[in-house]
């Protein structure tokens, strides 16, 4: 395969095209940084230049200069009009002077809104919520980590509960059912009610709900590692009883939003409602489908599998996490949404073209082809809704991009836009038939779904929680713990994606060629060491965020004098009242 | 628009055309293919044995990394004879009432596929040897070992199925490696992974993408041979392995080898076209260069690699040569 012909072909030039959006941006914030540092080292260096010079100041220069600061110096008394008596600020238009400029060795960045008024009983599900998700963030990954390992160590362990092939699903599906699903109805039992400015139905539910999910990951992974799966197709490895559990939960839910709705107090319904209850009623058709019997013999099963596969990414995840965008980014930006009617349009063209890509993960096999071909249609057709959502989140950023600088939440919502925008185009230039040729059965895959669920779905969940949990809990984390958190998994998602992919370029390169097959395994070697490095780096940073979770629920154990009139008289009257 | 705020029809809009959607392009596309396909005649109907390997075989997530489908493009030729079609999957149902269907056909191949594994490595000793260390007979290979499906005993009984393990992976273990009943049941199951041959008269699809064949000529104006020393990485090293030296109690050394090196190409080539199994001490060779399609060329282009290579010093054979001999062997195929 020639590099020219690889070039000429448009699967691959988007693709190239796609890689490149992420490092341009990344180069550019690295530039600006960079310039920075440069133009701070000139001011330096004509500052000791200076210095030198006035070190040889004549007498008369001198006193040139002080007759001129004198003449500078003068200035009125201030009391010529308004008198001697001290001036009183009566309506506290005044307020939180900090006097003491502390350490800027990183950018002090917004603090996060003053904690809402919300019903304690709420905010402990919600927190209860996100608390199950970063414990499946940290287990699922750390499963990840260790598979990522045994590609360069295939030998490190023995065991069959631990072995490569039982492992692999138990890291997909607590990422997918224990981390992004539970933080999704978690941070959705505070978008519901609020925008329908109503009580949530049933908040007892809602615990009913999170003891489901957590039940169906926890046994979902001890069949995984015994060895009890539904029969090996992708993301459906939980056998029928596990998922019926976890429907139960999701359909418990779903009632609970339907009611909330229906009581709202405002008359329109916002689209974030949309988004998020639709996505519950897809996720339980999309179940419902993959696990009924009656149409699953011989190929049924397959069409099914790319249905269900694809279904569960872009009806459940992607769905879902543009309902809760469409509420916490105009929030977060403090300005309305750029246009209501593009979210609505993004709305139907995702449920239209989504719905038909299922079967493009299984091009050229033996599925009838004009199935393939609706899938590759579909997929071109997700540049509709992909582009409607980007375009929609970007222009509400304009105008106020000079904030993303100013916050430790903006980058996350910036991160996972960006990817939804380049990993979602890079899953319709993958559908091709040339670049399925091409990259199919390959390690780019992986990179593929690392870019979309991680990228996507796993930032924009940060960017909701970073939000959320300071308004809930009052507690803000370390900005410089959300920094490193920030930092170390998008370095790591790089490293881990970007050699993959050029990995596996060439291994389809050399699969077309008809080289043997081991020499294609040999190759990926150092590719596959760049993964676990890139791997390790992500790992560490969910364990920073895992620490931040816990100071944003817990609060930073210091003590605390009260300072503003506020608090003083309110810790006054505590005192009073303890004292009777 | 008024309907917008209403919840219960907007929501009840939305599930219909998702639900209608899915009708169209999941459950009716499914459910036609598995009424209206069926086993193609004479399709291997997996034994009891088969079958419980093939329960371990998805037990332990075997599909993360091994396909089961021959796509119908010229680069997965390699893996089958045939594109696969609906009718292979057609006989596949739920294997019991936990698991669904289990077609196998998988998203990965970072090990090779598998679908034609039975014909194009039907070797119990390799694959049972592989099984317990994929390492000993691949030594770049990155596949799990599966040493829980085996035993060590002190003395093995008449029914027992010993491994040659190399002392080198044997990590200190003294005794006898014998294979348990569920690493013969799962060998079993791979040995049963035959691609089934069409009816007489109908004709497998056309593999797309092909890829342009370059002749390029030697010195003397001769085609040129293809690559003998991928040919034979290809389809002899995983038994013979990269230094020609075998491994010893399973797969016999072509280093120094009496017939790779003597005069008898009819022998030779025999051997690489129907199989050989003269010696208990070793296990018996699978008639590789059919199964495989090798043709006349590329057979004489493997011969002169391994007479070639690892010190062996015998001439080159000629294509005209092989050719004549592999013509005599279809003869006399055909007529028994």
């Amino acid at each position: 395969m020639e590099t020219k012909t690889l070039l000429s072909q448009s699967g691959i030039l988007i693709t190239i095209f796609l890689i490149l959006v992420p490092l341009v941006i990344a180069a550019l914030l690295v530039m600006i940084k960079a310039g920075a540092v440069i133009r701070n080292y000139r001011r330096r260096q004509a500052l000791a230049a200076f210095n030198n010079r006035i070190k040889s100041l004549s007498p008369a220069e001198l006193d040139q200069l002080q007759q001129r600061k004198a003449e500078l110096e003068f200035s009125l008394q201030h009391n010529e009009l308004g008198g001697t008596l001290e001036a009183a600020d009566r309506k506290g238009l005044i307020d939180g002077i900090d006097t003491s400029p502390g350490l800027h060795f990183i950018e002090t960045k917004k603090r996060a809104q003053p904690k809402h008024d919300m019903p304690p009983e709420l905010v402990r599900l919600i927190t209860w919520y996100l608390g199950c998700a970063v414990f499946w963030l940290v287990f699922g990954t750390t499963v990840g980590e260790y598979l990522g390992i045994k590609f360069s160590a295939p030998d490190i362990d023995h065991v069959p509960w631990l072995s490569f092939g039982r492992l692999r699903p138990v890291h997909t599906n607590a990422v997918f059912w224990g981390w992004a699903s539970i933080a999704m109805v978690g941070l959705a039992y505070y978008v519901v009610p609020r925008i329908c400015n109503t009580a949530i139905h049933n908040v007892k539910w809602g615990y009913h709900t999170l003891l489901a999910m957590n039940a169906a990951v926890v046994l979902g992974s001890l069949q995984l590692m015994a060895g009890v799966n539904n029969g090996g197709g992708e993301y459906r490895e939980y056998t029928w009883p596990v998922m019926v559990v976890f429907g139960g939960g999701i359909l418990l839910t779903l009632f609970n939003f339907i009611k909330t709705i229906g009581r709202r107090t405002t008359r329109e319904i916002y689209v974030s409602n949309w988004y998020v209850v639709s996505a519950l009623m897809f996720l339980l058709v999309i179940a419902f489908v993959a696990y009924f019997p009656a149409w699953q013999n011989g190929l049924g099963e397959t069409i099914i599998q790319g249905y269900y596969m694809h279904q569960g990414v872009g009806m459940w995840f992607m769905l879902f996490c543009l309902g809760l965008m469409y509420y916490f980014l105009p929030q977060q930006l403090n300005k309305p949404i750029y246009s209501y009617g593009l979210g609505i349009l993004a709305f139907w063209a995702q449920i239209l073209f989504y719905t038909l890509i299922g079967t493009h993960h299984f091009i050229f096999s033996a599925i009838p082809w004009w199935l393939q071909t609706v899938a590759i249609v579909g997929s071109a057709g997700m540049i509709i809704p992909v582009i409607a959502g980007t375009t929609n989140f970007l222009m509400t950023f304009r105008g106020a991009w000079n904030k993303v600088a100013h916050s430790y939440t903006l980058p996350f919502y910036l991160i996972g836009i960006i990817f939804y925008f380049t990993g979602s185009l890079q899953g319709t230039a993958e559908a091709f038939r040339f670049t399925n040729l091409l990259w199919h059965f390959t390690d780019f895959t992986v990179a593929h779904s690392h870019l979309t669920m991680y990228g996507i779905i796993t930032f924009m969940l940060w960017a909701f929680i970073y939000t959320l949990l300071p308004r809930l809990t009052g507690n803000e984390p370390s900005q410089l713990a959300v920094g490193a958190h920030f930092w170390l998994a998008l370095i790591g998602l790089l490293f881990y994606t970007i050699p993959l992919m050029t990995g596996a370029t060439l291994k389809g390169m050399m699969w077309m060629d008809g080289k043997p097959f081991i020499e294609s395994v040999v190759l990926m070697k150092p590719f596959w060491l760049w993964r676990a490095i890139g791997g390790s780096l992500m790992w560490l940073s969910h364990l920073v965020f895992a620490f931040n979770f816990y100071v944003m629920v817990k609060g930073r154990n210091t003590v605390q004098t009260p300072e503003s009139a506020i608090d003083i008289l309110n810790a006054r009257e505590q005192m009073d009242l303890q004292t009777i | 628009m008024e309907f917008f705020n209403q919840h219960t029809k907007l929501f009840g809009v939305a599930l219909s055309l998702f639900l209608f959607l899915t009708l169209i392009v999941a459950i009716l596309p499914a459910w036609n293919n598995q009424q209206s396909n069926k086993p193609l005649p004479g399709a291997h109907i997996l034994t009891a044995d088969e079958m419980e390997g093939k329960k371990i075989y998805i037990a332990n997530g075997c599909v993360a990394c091994h396909s089961q489908q021959v796509r119908n493009v010229d680069m997965d030729k390699v893996f089958g004879d045939r594109p696969s079609i609906a009718a292979d999957y057609a006989g596949i149902g739920r294997p019991d009432l936990w698991s669904n269907t289990a077609t196998l056909m998988g998203t990965e191949r970072t090990g090779p596929d598998l679908i034609n594994i039975g014909r194009r490595q039907p070797s119990m000793a390799w694959h049972l040897l592989h099984l317990y260390q994929p390492r000993a007979v691949v030594e770049q290979s990155i596949m799990p070992a599966y040493p829980w499906l085996f035993e060590v005993r002190e003395k093995t009984g008449p029914d027992d199925v010993e491994v040659a393990v190399p002392e080198k992976y044997r990590s200190g273990i003294t005794g006898k490696i014998v294979a348990t009943k569920a690493a013969l049941q799962l060998v079993a199951y791979l040995q049963s992974l035959k691609q089934q041959a069409l009816p007489d008269g109908s004709r497998p699809a056309e593999f797309l993408y092909k890829k342009e064949k370059t002749i390029s000529a030697d010195n003397n104006g001769n085609p040129a041979l293809p690559d003998g020393a991928q040919l034979y990485t290809q389809n002899c090293q995983s038994c013979h392995q990269a230094n020609g030296e075998g491994l010893p109690g399973a797969f016999p050394p072509l280093k120094g080898s009496p017939v790779v090196n003597g005069d008898d190409v009819e022998l030779f080539v025999n051997i690489i076209m129907r199989g050989y199994d003269p010696r208990p001490e070793y296990a018996s060779m699978p008639a590789i260069g059919s199964i495989n399609g090798l043709t006349p060329e590329e057979v004489a282009a493997i011969i002169n690699h391994e007479r070639s290579s690892w010190g062996n010093q015998a001439g080159p054979v000629s294509p005209d040569e092989v050719k004549k001999i592999m013509d005599f062997i279809l003869l006399t195929e055909k007529s028994n």
